[in-house]
């Protein structure tokens, strides 16, 4: 009897543990890699790769990771800086990352990209999955989750993303079992880059704003950004990306005019500055004006590097050895990333991921 | 609360355990308790018809059992006194007394349904037809049969009435049964759901066993089949001819994966609470004659119209009346069987109206019922044929092709259960005979209904699992096979199973998990 009863016990436990690696094994095959076009999928992760010790930490949605250069703010000024940053990254999604990102380090000034104030409820599954999925799991993750959440989606969906993500078996291809344990590097610090160019032709007609006041909830989570990097003495730079589309209105701009002159803080709308950084939007963008290329994110990060050291007086590290001889990798990851585009750009007409994808299409 | 739902495996999670921990003198108040709890979850108006249904029938019973000790005692009391006419007399009375607190109460719990169900078939579309539609209450087509049932069981002196109204309303709410039965008897389980219940481990993997498979097949083949349903009749002008054709045969796959899963995750529940259910099902799909179905598909409903309609008809005055009149005007074959047909008939219509309150369902029971009567007419026919082909019945292949003539019947008569409307559905299954699109099986159009080439594969396998378990139960339980096996391949077979639904099921973003299409009824 005895016997039977721990025949039992080692069976069960073994098939326990065996049934949780077999799903763990499955769910590192069946999520998404954001391998492909969809890179922006894989930025938040890659953070918990770097050493720590940025003066500069860059918060927001695509007007961010696709507009500004972290390797220009090195080369040009010395400036260390990370962009924490994923696709429509919503107010609250900017606040859990920075208490996040707050946890590993502290840097002198954060830069919030004011969009996202559009927005006052979830909005999207997928981009929540994009950001959520990619932060490690803490109380901080806990709490995004819980105010990111649309209506169908669910807390342990996130906690065990196989409950998501098991349909995914017949989209399988060969890079989901060769990156099944990590994807390599897509990102330049938080930066994605595009070579490509379209020209802006222009813009749909302006229209009256949809609403003319921000959300509560944006507003609180603004609050909530304000209150932390007060609480840890850290400046805060309100801007708006020079991206020309989604509109920015003078509304809205007004607002952020008003919050900032209430709290003691900066805000930049560099719409209102692209002579001054000579963005030329028919040849600084890749799609018509929604996001800069790399010239075009070169130029806004010389001018935001200039106003950051005229500004807040971030320091140049160019001279510290350990900091130069880390950047050089990166310095040169990136510009062996821009000759590769630029030179797949030359051959296809665009980019080849976009050629492989249109042709399995 | 959704059987496939994380909030229900999450209240198993809490109730298994507790019911087996508390005194055992309280279990069944746990379980009552947790019936309270999943029938408000699912909203507290429901509470107050299923209340309703509750406290009238525990009167009536108790009304009905006085009867029963007051005419016992009047009787003894007066055996000497009493000429034989005068208790005939007397009994008569009082039977009518108890037929009458039956009647009434019966009244008020059909009433009810009738109202909060039926109005619609005559209301369509107004705001009453649609409030009431919303308000309707969870399970109220099972619970009222089940409890009518006990009704008449205690009318006719078959069990003496629950005397403990909280006991009652167990029986009642009993939380498996509630979304699509089985409508069980109180003597099935009522003795079963009061007394105390020791975990028993074999009980335990039994019933996780067949929740598990329950589960396989609602999720992994049901709610994925259900997405190529709905496609083809959603645009019947589009989806004609051939795709009716795998239309009825994708919802036949999709209907008794639906419907069985869910009564296997019901019955395996309750065996872990120490609860035996009576089966709902004996592989129907292998029947060869449509009676034969409806002794396989369903069973508890229609032991239900069988007990507490069909024989009351069949021995009511008006027909015994009629059968006595036809077998003097045309004879005693077809005179003895006129009333029997129209006894059918009538428990078809009802069996249709129980289904929904839609002129479809209506049109399903009455031709179901045309088709038994048809069936049974040319018996005779058959058996005449048969006596030219001796040992024809007992060839494999005639078997087998009156098992797929019963299931083409079937799916033929499920097109009005898909279109839910009488017009739509005889439209579109009569294209099937005028439009010979047969090339949409080669050339991709079925991969334009919302399921790929591994959807159907998936769907394809799991049809064939359940055939083969199907075929292996007529040797014996494959339960008892497994548990006959060493443990650890036990809960291999365990975790492979629970692998396979938590990859393949349709389940999560991107799906319609549905309700299971009973609960509907």
């Amino acid at each position: 009897m005895k016997n039977r009863k721990f025949r039992f016990i080692i069976s069960l436990t073994v098939t326990v543990l065996l049934f949780v690696f077999v799903c763990y094994l499955a769910q590192c095959i069946l999520m998404p890699k954001y391998t492909g076009i969809r890179k922006e999928g894989a930025l938040i992760s890659e953070y918990y790769d770097e050493v720590k010790d940025h003066d500069v930490i860059i918060i927001g949605d695509c007007e961010v990771y696709e507009n500004i250069s972290p390797i220009t703010l090195w080369e040009e000024y010395g400036i260390t800086s990370y962009i924490r940053g994923s696709a429509q990254m919503l107010v609250w999604h900017s606040y859990y990352i920075l208490e996040e990102t707050l946890k590993y380090e502290k840097p002198d000034v954060v830069i919030f990209n004011v969009l996202a104030m559009k927005y006052n409820e979830p909005q999207s599954e997928a981009y929540n999955r994009m950001f959520l999925d990619g932060m490690k799991l803490s109380s901080t993750k806990l709490k995004a989750i819980k105010v990111s959440m649309t209506e169908e989606e669910t807390t342990l969906s996130y906690l065990a993303p196989i409950f998501r993500f098991h349909s995914r078996w017949d989209e399988l291809t060969g890079e989901d079992f060769k990156y099944m344990f990590g994807v390599p590097k897509v990102s330049h610090n938080g930066y994605l880059m595009r070579c490509d160019i379209k020209p802006l032709e222009g813009l749909p007609a302006v229209r009256n704003p949809e609403f003319t006041d921000f959300g509560e909830n944006a507003y609180a989570y603004l609050d909530k950004i304000t209150s932390l990097c007060k609480e840890n003495d850290i400046e805060l730079l309100l801007i708006k990306s020079p991206s020309v589309y989604p509109h920015w209105y003078d509304e809205w701009d007004q607002q952020i005019v008003d919050y900032a002159a209430q709290n003691g803080l900066q805000y930049v709308n560099t719409l209102k500055l692209q002579s001054t950084i000579g963005i030329d939007m028919t040849t600084d963008t890749y799609d018509a004006g929604l996001h800069l290329n790399l010239y075009g994110a070169e130029k806004f990060s010389k001018w935001l590097g200039q106003y950051l050291q005229d500004t807040y007086n971030v320091a140049d590290h160019r001279n510290d050895p350990e900091l130069s001889a880390r950047y050089e990798q990166k310095v040169a990851a990136y510009y062996k990333e821009k000759a590769q585009q630029e030179s797949e750009i030359a051959e296809y007409g665009c980019l080849k991921m976009f050629k492989d994808h249109k042709e399995n299409d | 609360m959704l059987f496939t739902s994380l909030g229900f495996l999450v209240f198993l999670a809490v109730l298994i355990p507790l019911y087996f921990l508390v005194p055992k003198k309280i279990q069944w108040i746990v379980l009552l308790v947790a019936n309270a709890f999943f029938y408000v979850y699912a909203g507290t108006r429901g509470l107050i018809f299923i209340s309703v249904t509750i406290v009238t029938t525990y009167i009536a019973t108790m009304v009905i059992s006085h009867l029963y000790a007051s005419q016992e005692k009047y009787l003894k009391d007066n055996k000497e006194s009493l000429s034989k006419e005068a208790k005939k007399a007397y009994k008569n009375k009082m039977q009518q007394k108890r037929r009458l607190v039956m009647i009434l109460c019966a009244v008020v719990s059909f009433g009810i349904i009738a109202v909060m169900k039926y109005s619609g078939l005559f209301l369509r579309g107004t705001e009453f037809a649609q409030s009431l539609s919303l308000i309707l209450p969870l399970g109220i087509s099972y619970y009222t049969f089940q409890t009518m049932g006990y009704l008449i069981d205690v009318y006719r002196g078959t069990y003496s009435p629950e005397k403990n109204i909280f006991k009652l309303a167990l029986f009642t709410s009993f939380f498996p049964l509630l979304l699509q039965g089985p409508i069980t008897r109180f003597g099935d389980i009522g003795k079963q759901l009061y007394e105390p219940h020791t975990f028993n481990m074999r009980n335990f993997t039994y019933g996780l066993e067949r929740i598990l498979w329950g589960y396989f097949k609602k999720v992994v083949i049901a709610d994925r089949i259900l997405i190529a349903v709905k496609a083809i009749i959603s645009e019947p002008d589009e989806y004609n001819g051939v795709y009716v054709l795998c239309g009825m045969v994708f919802y036949a796959i999709q209907l008794y994966c639906d419907f069985t899963g869910g009564i296997d995750i019901t019955i395996g529940i309750a065996q872990i609470l120490g609860i035996s259910l009576p089966e709902n099902f004996l592989r129907p799909f292998f029947s060869k004659n449509i009676a034969e179905y409806w002794r396989r598909w369903h069973i508890s409903l229609g032991v239900w119209f069988r007990e507490y309609l069909f024989y009351p008809i069949s021995v009511s005055k008006p027909l015994l009346k009629l059968s006595k009149f036809t077998r003097n005007k045309i004879g005693n074959g077809i005179g003895m069987r006129i009333p029997v047909y129209v006894a059918t008939v009538t428990v078809w219509f009802i069996t249709g109206l129980w289904h929904g309150s839609a002129w479809n369902f209506i049109v399903w029971g009455l031709l179901n019922a045309a088709i038994i009567i048809i069936s049974e007419e040319l018996s005779p026919l058959y058996a005449k044929f048969h006596s030219h082909f001796p040992g024809l019945k007992q060839k494999w292949l005639y078997r087998l092709f009156e098992i797929g003539r019963m299931f083409f019947i079937m799916c033929s008569l499920r097109v009005l259960d898909c279109y839910r409307n009488v017009g739509t559905a005889f439209k579109a299954y009569s294209t099937i005979f005028t439009r010979f699109n047969y090339n949409i099986l080669t050339d991709g159009s079925l991969l334009k209904l919302g399921l790929g080439v591994l959807d159907y594969v998936v769907v394809f396998c799991g049809v064939a699992l359940i055939i083969t378990i199907s075929l292996l139960q007529r040797t014996g339980s494959i339960r008892d096979k497994i548990a006959k096996k060493p443990i650890g391949i036990q809960m291999a077979i365990f975790a492979a199973l629970l692998f396979i639904i938590l990859i393949f099921g349709a389940y999560g973003i991107g799906y319609d998990s549905s309700q299971f299409i009973y609960t509907e009824f």
